[in-house]
């Protein structure tokens, strides 16, 4: 992948959070690419770093937490760029929406005026234009009688449409990136399949990208283009959606795949991952995943297998990746 | 079958022990003095607290009488030890009888709900329609003056905060899960509320309790320099201010010594209701 | 114990349950009729014993509510249901007491289920005295055993909630339940709020202690793929009705009711090859509230005819086991638009 064509650029991507317990190591030299148009799925279980990323992306943490690394965005590295700079980027050209929209909707104001807030802040557009605009934005994004709807106070919404509204006001600025952190996360299964098609379908007439966070390898799998798995603050594992789950090449992809119920063996025991993830303020020593994985030998010791790349447009860390069987292999 | 893997139930971290929180600590310590005074004014007071000494008159404080004397050569430094008891004693029962009551009654309205509930909270709006010292007043002016009915009076309108925090907090108990597993499990509602939801809800009420010691403190000074609390020769904080209220500029000690013990007891509940809300919240 | 399938141990017939909804002093005051929530309307289910039937619907569909009405904790409003032939809903005292001995309850989040300030031999200790079930000498003893059964370790009996991880935690609260050594557990989201990994772990302590005490389990969840893996038999509900209920495999080979078949469209396919552009169904859910009159699903539903906005479909069966609340699916009346 050569960095040229890429929209954001990552590298070394580091993020520690003091704790009263410790320093918490969340993001530990994250690197990856995101290229115009995709839809790439970062993915993880709950304490794997993967919304500490997205957050690190936009210089959202705060101290005392503290980020290092480069993210690079048209020629410049977010990473330390003074507030005022980065507020050119943020909601600008990278906007973000979140799982709950109730609590980051502004309760008191209405969803129009939300919109024309973003207009006027990021595009300069005001006035009759901008109600103009931001009718055609919830048009855009699926909420009938989006004239009228304007008027209305996030309250007044139902879950899906303020996530569908929350979509609309991320998109006022026409943004290049778009960060999606969990976003259905909170919805019915029907009103996510919605969501799910909505921010595909504007990927598509927009030519966003689009970094999705999810813990759900179904939204993976119907969802990303590409794949980054993390795992313990880490890059575990990257690759395209079909090859993922064809053939996982990291021993934990691989055991979060098999974990999951397969519909031919009904009632028979599921294959869990055992164990629980590293505590993160004491950094593993060698692979993170050694202490729950089947296929670790003394080679997985020594120093934390680096993301190497693979054939195509792979990557894994994985010491053992040659010898993993397919997902639907029985092990012995 | 031996598919649950046991790795993942290992054994947990060994358990942590809770440090004492500085405030709580300090608060104790604190403490300390206004016990001993409390318990054995005797030992410690150089001097009666009330006998006069005509020959000590307004004497600034000195090696002698180290808080100085009053218009009638009492030492004040013995009348602050002596009346440490006494404010000690008020600012337990102002607020424990309210805090039983109001907690109590809480419980079992917050519990129960429906028509006892809302009766209580009427009454509770009648008590809170009338500012808290203006309704005292008026009770102990019907009652008479003097401390246990300072007590009767503040205990009648003092329970309606208690009675609003417990109740929320067992309302708001009674949802969790915990609560509802213990209805299942076929517990006596006695026993879910006793045991499982009231440890869990009179949190927030004991952290009030110690502010409201301070509180109660400066509320039985306030009724004492109105004349309606102790009634002297009693060597009271409050009273001993309104004493020395007209000598305010040229002895400045003998109001500003049970001032300054009055201050000192109040921040030190307040340290120790500050230490106990961190203490006392369970860890999740 | 004689696991007969199709012996009906749990009998649920017209259950229907409302929720005041919360009005304000003004409205009150003018009279306004109190709106109520919905949250079960005639529901007819039955459970067997031994078996273990999955509860499945999103959100407002009343699910929970069903879970929580047969265990007693909420009072319903109308309807039957009935454990082993005795009627549950009239049950006091010893009499509700010794019902809850049978039917356990489990619950969702491992955070608030278990009560912070008391260690887990506390909570098995309470259970165990209360219930007289052993003497103080063999209390110990019992919940060591408890403890294993779950997979935890002895020690793990000194300890606060706190302590544990999520999924310890629900094993935790599973161990509570199994002190009363009940028949039927009543598993309400058991393992929503877990990792998938740690999802696996619970589910196979749920597959092996049924196998070993059997256990007749009701899986109320909203993970489809697990209540696929789990169920014998699965209900379909949909805003305060039960739609469907079928054999598993017939559900979710040959799903009936529209609903069902948007539901299972929706639900992401772990395939990347299998996509579809188009949402599997459009619209919002309807508010409990406002509940549309005759077939709860007319307004999203692609197939709704006349018949759907007047009457409302009863769940009636179709063959193989399989019973549908739809009109396209009555033989009494020629469907017009199937």
């Amino acid at each position: 992948m050569s960095a040229a064509e890429s929209v954001l650029r990552v590298r070394d991507l580091d993020v520690r959070i003091p704790t009263p317990r410790g320093e918490l190591h969340a993001v530990r030299g994250v690197n990856f690419d995101l290229r115009p148009g995709e839809v790439l799925g970062l993915v993880g279980e709950s304490g794997s770093g993967k919304s500490v990323t997205l957050r690190a992306l936009l210089g959202l943490h705060r101290k005392p937490v503290r980020v290092t690394g480069e993210v690079t965005y048209g020629g410049h590295n977010l990473v330390g760029m003074p507030e005022r700079k980065l507020r050119d980027v943020r909601g600008a050209q990278i906007s973000m929406i979140f799982q709950e929209p109730m609590t980051a909707l502004n309760p008191v104001l209405t969803i129009g005026e939300q919109i024309r807030e973003n207009l006027r802040e990021h595009r300069g557009v005001t006035g009759r234009a901008a109600l103009a605009r931001a009718t055609e934005l919830l048009d855009l994004v699926g909420i009938p009688s989006a004239a009228t709807r304007l008027a209305d106070y996030p309250h007044q919404f139902s879950g899906g449409m303020r996530q569908r509204a929350m979509i609309a006001i991320a998109l006022a600025s026409e943004p290049r990136v778009l960060l999606a952190d969990e976003p259905t996360t909170a919805l019915d299964v029907t009103i996510q399949d919605q969501i799910l098609r909505l921010l595909l379908r504007l990927r598509e007439q927009l030519g966003m990208s689009v970094v999705l966070v999810t813990h759900d390898l179904g939204v993976v799998a119907q969802t990303c283009d590409r794949v980054a798995v993390m795992y313990a603050g880490r890059l575990v594992e990257t690759a395209g959606v079909t090859d993922l789950f064809r053939q996982p090449r990291h021993a934990y992809t691989l055991g979060l795949l098999r974990s999951l119920p397969d519909a031919g063996a009904h009632r028979r025991p599921l294959r869990p991952i055992t164990g629980s993830p590293p505590d993160l303020r004491d950094a593993p020593r060698g692979c993170a995943f050694f202490p729950r994985c089947a296929f670790g030998t003394d080679a997985c010791l020594g120093a934390e297998p680096p993301l190497v790349p693979l054939s195509g447009e792979r990557a894994t860390a994985c010491v053992h990746h040659a010898q993993l069987p397919a997902v639907g292999e029985v092990l012995v | 079958m031996t598919t649950t893997a046991p790795t993942t139930t290992g054994v947990p971290r060994a358990r942590s022990r809770r440090r004492v929180k500085p405030t709580l600590a300090l608060g104790l310590v604190l403490l300390v003095p206004f016990v001993l005074a409390a318990l054995a004014p005797r030992l410690l007071a150089p001097y009666s607290p009330t006998d006069f000494d005509y020959s000590a008159i307004l004497q600034a404080p000195s090696a002698k009488h180290p808080f100085g004397t009053d218009n009638f050569g009492r030492d004040v430094l013995s009348r602050v030890i002596h009346g440490t008891r006494v404010d000690m004693q008020i600012a337990v029962f102002t607020t424990l009888f309210p805090f039983v009551f109001g907690s109590l009654l809480g419980a079992l309205t917050g519990f129960v709900g429906r028509w006892a509930d809302a009766v209580v909270g009427r009454v509770a709006d009648l008590v809170v329609v009338f500012p808290f010292l203006v309704l005292v007043i008026a009770i102990v002016a019907v009652l008479g003056p003097g401390l246990t009915n300072m007590y009767i009076a503040v205990s009648a309108v003092g329970w309606v905060a208690y009675w609003r925090l417990v109740r929320g907090e067992v309302v708001a108990h009674k949802q969790t899960e915990y609560a509802q597993a213990a209805r299942v499990l076929g517990f006596s509602p006695t026993r879910v509320l006793l045991r499982h939801i009231l440890p869990n809800a009179i949190t927030p009420a004991i952290v009030y309790l110690m502010t409201d010691m301070s509180l109660g403190i400066l509320l039985g000074a306030s009724l004492g320099y109105l004349g309606l609390g102790a009634q002297p020769p009693t060597p009271e904080w409050g009273v001993m201010v309104a004493d020395g209220k007209n000598f305010m500029v040229t002895a400045w000690w003998i109001s500003g010594f049970p001032g300054l013990a009055l201050t000192l007891a109040g921040v030190t509940f307040s340290l120790i209701g500050d230490g106990l809300a961190d203490a006392l919240r369970p860890r999740s | 114990m004689t696991a007969v399938e199709g012996d009906a141990l749990l009998d649920v017939r017209g259950l229907t349950k409302t929720f005041p909804a919360p009005q304000g002093l003004v409205d009150r005051w003018r009279g306004k009729p109190r709106k109520v929530v919905r949250a079960l309307t005639d529901v007819d289910l039955t459970v067997r014993r031994g078996e273990t039937l999955g509860i499945v619907g999103e959100s407002g569909c009343g699910k929970s509510t069903l879970a929580r009405c047969l265990v007693r904790l909420y009072p319903a409003d109308r309807g039957s249901v009935r454990y082993a032939g005795e009627d549950v809903l009239s049950l006091g005292g010893d009499e509700l007491r010794r019902y809850h001995r049978r039917v356990q309850m489990i619950f969702q989040d491992p955070f608030s289920s278990l009560n912070p300030r008391m260690t887990v031999g506390q909570v098995l200790r309470e259970v165990l005295t209360v219930h007289r079930l052993r003497p103080r000498e063999g209390m110990d003893a019992r919940v060591t055993e408890l403890l294993s059964l779950v997979g935890l370790p002895a020690e793990a009996a000194g300890r606060l909630p706190h302590e544990f991880s999520g999924g310890q935690r629900q094993r935790i609260g599973i161990a509570r339940a199994l002190a009363l050594e009940p028949e039927c557990i009543v598993a309400d989201e058991l393992v929503s709020a877990l990792d998938v990994s740690v999802q696996a772990q619970v589910v196979n302590l749920l597959l092996e202690l049924q196998e070993k005490l059997g256990l007749t389990v009701l899986f109320v969840a909203h993970d489809l793929r697990l209540v696929r893996h789990l169920s014998h038999r699965v209900a379909v509900m949909y805003l305060g009705r039960v739609v469907e209920v079928a054999p598993t495999n017939v559900l979710f080979e040959r799903p009936a009711h529209p609903y069902t078949r948007a539901l299972l469209a929706a639900a992401p396919h772990l395939d990347p090859a299998h996509r579809v552009d188009a949402p599997a169904l459009s619209g919002e859910l309807p508010s409990p509230l406002d509940v549309p009159s005759g077939c709860p699903f007319r307004t999203r539903c692609p197939h709704a005819f006349d018949r759907c906005v007047t009457e409302r479909p009863e769940l009636l069966d179709v063959g193989a086991g399989q019973q549908v609340a739809c009109h396209l699916f009555d033989p009494a009346a020629s469907a017009g638009g199937r």
